[in-house]
């Protein structure tokens, strides 16, 4: 294969990654190192470096939009971010240490629990829970538009959500993903934020977190400007295509569809790294 | 009050948001540039990525990457362009310094200063 027919091989599955983690909810990056990897049979190194960068772009410019709207609280992602910056430079660093062939076996682990988690059905009854003492100190409560008029909420147990947002920033620096479920996770489930104020905050982490561990992985060789280019552009492209014509479609099915990709790619993942592979 | 947006915090927001589309629009048109390039050139060499063999010494530091892309070499300019990219977030939280600052939220001043250090430390300390 030509350099020529391999970028744009890549660039048209990267697109097509991009809109479908785009249409899902579920972010295009975790099905780009499995696509890289096996199919592609491109280092696990290289896969990790290429997403991690698409994942900075991807982020950003979906976190444009929800920013203006006014749905993400940026004190809650700023103090977040403390923990997930940590942890990504630690995930960075042992990625640098740990074995490939660990690297895939924690990789198919993590896109079991993310093929997991988007089949969960979210709850969207309203919560009123009530002020906690750290949240209320650190100015973490906050407000968002809702259809009604503006909503107001409150943010409870604090150290487990730091605790958790450190551990997906440890993810994302080790796997080259954006860990987006974990941080709805720690947001939502753990410190009792409103969904829609914890997906968009969520977005706005991603690419802080991404930065975090996108140095180290520059200045240890991992970031392949030949193969990065391509995934890039094409993640870019389709998260952009994907956020307009959003609306427009029923994503049931797609879900479902995506999940199953998910797995299959988690089995295999596990497949080669347990026997060596990768 | 507590918990209530003040008109600097929507402003700031609007700014942040900008500056995030804006940085990633220029660096995906940089990357589109580098790529040209080196499509052009290397187009029709054959491609190996099974092995790891680590990127050169000139686009794993930022001045390396700057002089490549000086060059006008297809990879320095499209490394440029991720580099360019990787800065995008780490401005907003540069930016988001002097938000807090003229908010005088000197708690969030802190934890912004915090995170732009673990920001340039591997940017930089690393490298």
């Amino acid at each position: 294969m030509t350099i020529l027919e391999f970028s744009l091989l890549v660039w048209g599955s990267s697109l097509i990654a991009g809109l479908v983690g785009a249409l899902t909810g579920l972010g295009g990056g975790v099905v780009l190192v499995p696509l890289l990897s096996l199919f592609f049979k491109v280092d696990i190194r290289y896969a990790i470096g290429a997403s991690l960068v698409s994942v900075i772009a991807t982020s950003s410019g979906a976190a444009a939009a929800y920013v203006k709207e006014g749905f993400s609280n940026i004190r809650i992602g700023m103090f977040l971010e403390i923990a997930t910056t940590l942890g990504a430079l630690l995930g960075a660093h042992l990625t640098t240490r740990v074995s490939t062939h660990a690297i895939a076996i924690v990789f198919g682990t993590v896109l079991l629990f993310s093929a997991y988690f988007s089949r969960k059905p979210r709850t969207h009854a309203e919560r009123n829970v009530p002020p906690d003492r750290l949240g209320t100190r650190l100015h973490l409560n906050g407000w968002f538009p809702d259809v009604d008029g503006p909503r107001s909420y409150n943010v409870q147990n604090v150290p487990t959500g730091w605790g958790l947002m450190f551990g997906a920033g440890a993810l994302s620096g080790l796997l080259g993903i954006g860990s987006g479920a974990m941080k709805v996770l720690a947001m939502d489930q753990a410190m009792k934020i409103p969904f829609k104020v914890s997906t968009t905050t969520s977005n706005f982490m991603i690419g802080v977190t991404a930065a975090a561990s996108a140095g180290v992985y520059l200045s240890r060789g991992y970031i392949d400007p030949a193969l990065a280019m391509p995934v890039m552009l094409g993640v870019l492209a389709g998260s952009m295509l994907g956020a307009r014509i959003l609306v427009k479609l029923h994503t049931k099915w797609l879900r479902l569809g995506f999940s199953l990709v998910i797995v299959i790619l988690a089995i295999e993942m596990l497949y080669n790294g347990f026997s060596g592979r990768i | 009050m507590q918990g209530e947006r003040s008109w600097t915090d929507q402003r700031i927001e609007n700014v942040l948001g900008n500056l995030l589309r804006g940085g990633v629009l220029l660096s995906a048109l940089v990357v589109l540039i580098g790529a040209t390039i080196y499509l052009i050139r290397h187009g029709h060499s054959p491609v190996d990525y099974r092995a790891f063999h680590g990127e050169p010494e000139d686009l794993r530091t930022i001045r390396g990457i700057a002089r490549d892309a000086f060059q006008l070499r297809g990879q320095g300019i499209i490394q440029l362009g991720l580099l360019l990219l990787i800065a995008t977030p780490v401005a907003r939280v540069a930016f988001s310094i002097f938000g807090f600052a003229e908010e005088r939220d000197g708690m969030y001043v802190v934890f912004t200063l915090i995170v732009f250090s673990v920001l340039l430390y591997s940017l930089l300390g690393t490298g």
